[in-house]
Order: C-alpha cells, then structure tokens, then sequence
C-alpha cells in the first residue's frame, strides 16, 4: 500500500508504530510528529535507572537517525500537533506546516497529572526525559522525599530515592494504593514492601498543602500532622493528551474513542494508539483506556497492519500486561486481578528473596489475571492461560508443579 | 537467512517476546529468554521483528547472514 501515514507522538506507541508500518510491508511515507525536540526516548526507565543515574540518556533511546533513515521514518521532532483537519487529511503542526494524510495514528499519549499543590518550587511529577533529569538534580542534595501517591510510579520514585541514600514517605489516601491493581489482600503485602525497605507509608491519607520551598517544604496531611521534605514528588495518574483534538470532530471521551479496529469512531482514516486511544475492546466487550507500554506496543502493531493491510482488518483484543520493579521485586501482572473473586498464592509473597505468582479467578472458574514476584516462568505460564481462557485449577496445578522444582541456580553462578 | 540473536545479560524476563513469538522465544526457569531456533525465514520475519521490538530493555536482535 502507499500514500501517507502521519504517526502524531514520538514515545514508544508512536515509534513503534512507524516501525511495524514498515514490517507490514507499507511503502509509502511515513512521518513521525513530536513536541519533544529530544530523540524519542523510552519512559520506564525514567523512574529508575536514569533517575538514579545509572543510564545515561543513550541508554533511553527508542529511535536513532540511523534506523529511522534506513526504514525511511521522516523525523518532525520538536514541533507540537496543532490540529486535526478531518475532511481536508491534514495535521496542521504548532508552526502552522500543514501536513496531508491518507492515514493519521494518533499516538499523543498522557501526561502527568499536575500536582494540585504549588509552593514555590521542589515539587516534581515524572513523566518526560526532562522531568527526570530535573528529578534526579534535586535527588543529588540531601533531605528527605515525599511521595505523594502509592501507584506503580510512587512506590519505583521511591525505591530508587531510597536507594539514594533517602529518607522516604509515600502518603496515598487508599489505604492499600496498589489494591486497586491486585485486590486489597495482596496490595497489603505491596505495602511491607515499602517497611522492609525503610521506606514509611502514610496511606489512608491525603495531603491537604505543600508549603515552602526547594529544600524546605512543608506537607500537611489531612489528620493535621507535617511531614518535612526538601523533594516531593507527585505520582497521581496521566490524562490523555487529546486536547488538540479537541475542535476536530473526532469524538473524544477521556481519550480518542475508537473501535474494535482502533480507528477512531466515524473517521476511518483516523487511528489511535496506546494511552490516548480508549477502544472497544471485542473481547471485554467494553471501551478502555490503558497506560501500558506493552499495550502502546501492542496496539500500534494492531494499527500499522490494518493501515497497511485495509482488507484484512484485525481487532484489537489484547490481555491487558504490566510490570513494575520496585525495590528487589520484579512484579508482573497479567489479565484483570481485580474481577476475581477468589485468589490462590502460590510460593511466598513475604521474606527476603520472594518468588510467588497470585492466581485470581471468578464464577467462570476460568484464570482471569494473575500477579507474579520475581517469576516470569509463572508469568508466561499465566500470560498464555488468561489468554487461551485456561482453566483456574489447571493453571493452578501447572504452576504449583513448577514451584516444586529446585530453587533457580543463582544467576551469578550461571555460565556465560 | 535471518538469524536470531539474544543478550542473555541485558534480559529480564518481561516476556513479551514469548507472547508475540511463543515458535522461536521462551523464558526458563531463572527467568531468561530462550531461543527455541536462530533461523527464520523471510516469510515470518515480520511477526518476529514485531516480537523482537516489543523487548523492554532491546535484548533482542535479528541479524542478516
């Protein structure tokens, strides 16, 4: 097929979506808009190995000029997506380029939440290359950190300021924040993560102001009692960058709303991609917005076939994946956790070296999620039976044998 | 021929290879990536680049011989 796909965002969905266009065998232009004038970068790192220091900004690079010129990517980086044209197939940029379209991925994604609390400086969010960077300067002085949010980014923020060398807080008004993900049972054993890592938690509390400045902020909880902190760092959730859309037409509902297909509804020209699409998902038989890598992955292959193949449309019905490392547990969490009803725990959530998958299933009996710790053979093994609709008890079996085998060889002691 | 490589010391066993390629990828029981063949053909290349590039940390990587 030729013509030309405009991909609008320069993060992984957007990226990987101009890659796959060519796997699919598009040969006509493909042109990759983003705001950020940076190299498009990887964002899970910056909550942990750039924030630390550990990575440098090579490290985080999702497309160099190289690859992009050998696959025949134009680059349009550093300029923002003004508008939608629908009718005339046009992005016009925020320098008034107007760029014409047979097909547009639109692939803006989210950004973080702003911090409703504004002293006069030393709070932070972390969401771009740039937020990290400011992040980790203020990480280099001494003093103690406030989390403000006990999600997936909250607890790696605070993982990784701890293994600073900081005294760390995470104040969360949930009283079990990732329970939310893995139901409240679990999320309790997600909180002593945080205690067995020196690390304090305030949750079931809300913050009510943050007062002061860099190096000498204030926050007021809402039972009245302060916390003193020289950083704190707001992790409460992204909004969908769809605002630009806004006068286009294309329908939006906290995110462009899309079909099975992940084009947007009553534009077929129009698709979009990872956190700023919310599709109707065929199998769940309801719409979604999800803020996953693997999702934003997943969904911009889906879409670069079905705009290089048009007559061979696939849905998109994927099984929802995250990970998240925080502290020394790498968790993995598979299908949806929280429409179980029952759950089994298989090996030990608790102790120094956990390895442990969480099963969750409901009345079909059917596996429906799972969350495993430091174990991605019990992740394939739950991936592959949420999605092949695997029964609970024979998944179960299969993955209590497999704890029963030797303990892994400790990795130091594997040959090469 | 298109062959398969992988960095064994770069993985981390997120696994999405395995979902996106379970005929060539898999995980064992430490949790690193296993390559089940090191060729492919043309005709499946494109499914597999599709899995190698859904690799977090990019420990995957087809060569051409």
């Amino acid at each position: 097929m030729t013509g030309t796909v405009v991909v609008v965002g320069s993060s992984i969905g957007g990226v990987r979506t101009a890659q796959a266009l060519r796997s699919e065998g598009f040969d006509g232009r493909v042109v990759l808009v983003g705001a950020d004038a940076t190299a498009p970068y990887d964002k899970p790192p910056l909550s942990k190995q750039f924030l630390s220091g550990d990575w440098d900004e090579a490290r985080v690079g999702l497309l160099a000029s190289e690859e992009a010129d050998r696959l025949g990517i134009e680059l349009r980086l550093g300029v923002a997506a003004g508008r939608l044209d629908v009718a005339a197939r046009q992005v016009i940029l925020a320098d008034g380029t107007a760029l014409d379209y047979d097909s547009v991925v639109v692939a803006t994604g989210a950004s973080a939440r702003p911090s409703p609390w504004r002293p006069r400086s030393g709070v932070h969010v972390i969401r771009t290359l740039e937020d990290s960077r400011r992040l980790r300067t203020a990480l280099g002085s001494e003093g103690p950190v406030v989390v403000v949010g006990g999600g997936f980014i909250g607890a790696e923020v605070a993982g990784t300021a701890r293994a600073l060398g900081h005294e760390v807080t995470v104040v969360d008004p949930l009283p079990t924040p990732i329970g939310r993900v893995v139901g409240p049972e679990v999320g309790r054993y997600f909180s002593e993560l945080h205690h067995r890592h020196g690390v304090q938690t305030r949750f079931g509390t809300g913050v009510e102001a943050v007062d002061g400045e860099a190096g000498n902020l204030q926050v007021r909880l809402t039972d009245g009692s302060l916390l003193d902190a020289a950083t704190v760092v707001v992790g409460i959730g992204a909004v969908p960058n769809d605002g630009w859309l806004a006068d286009s037409g294309v329908p939006i509902d906290n995110g462009v709303l899309c079909d099975q297909y992940s084009r947007a509804v009553d534009a077929p020209d129009v698709y979009a991609i990872g956190d700023v699409a919310r599709w109707f998902h065929p199998g769940h038989r309801e719409h979604m917005r999800v803020e996953h890598w693997t999702n934003a992955v997943e969904q911009g292959a889906c879409a670069a076939h079905n705009i290089a193949h048009p007559e061979d449309l696939r849905p998109y019905r994927p099984v929802e994946y995250v990970w998240s490392d925080q502290y020394d547990w790498k968790i993995q969490i598979v299908g949806r956790p929280t429409v179980g009803t029952r759950f089994e725990i298989v090996g030990d959530l608790a102790g120094d070296k956990p390895r442990a998958a969480v099963l969750y299933t409901d009345e079909t009996s059917r596996l429906r999620g799972a969350v495993t710790v430091n174990w991605p053979k019990a992740l394939v093994t739950s991936r592959r039976a949420v999605t092949d609709g695997a029964s609970f008890d024979d998944t179960l079996a299969k993955i209590s044998a497999v704890a029963a085998r030797p303990a892994p060889a400790d990795p130091a002691a594997r040959s090469a | 021929m298109p062959v398969l490589k992988a960095d064994f010391t770069l993985c981390q066993g997120y696994a999405n290879c395995v979902d996106g390629a379970p005929d060539v990828y898999d995980i064992d029981d430490d949790g690193v990536v296993v390559l089940l063949r090191d060729r492919i053909t043309d005709e499946e290349r494109p499914r597999i680049e599709e899995a190698v590039r859904s690799c977090p940390v990019s420990a995957l990587h087809i060569e051409d011989e």
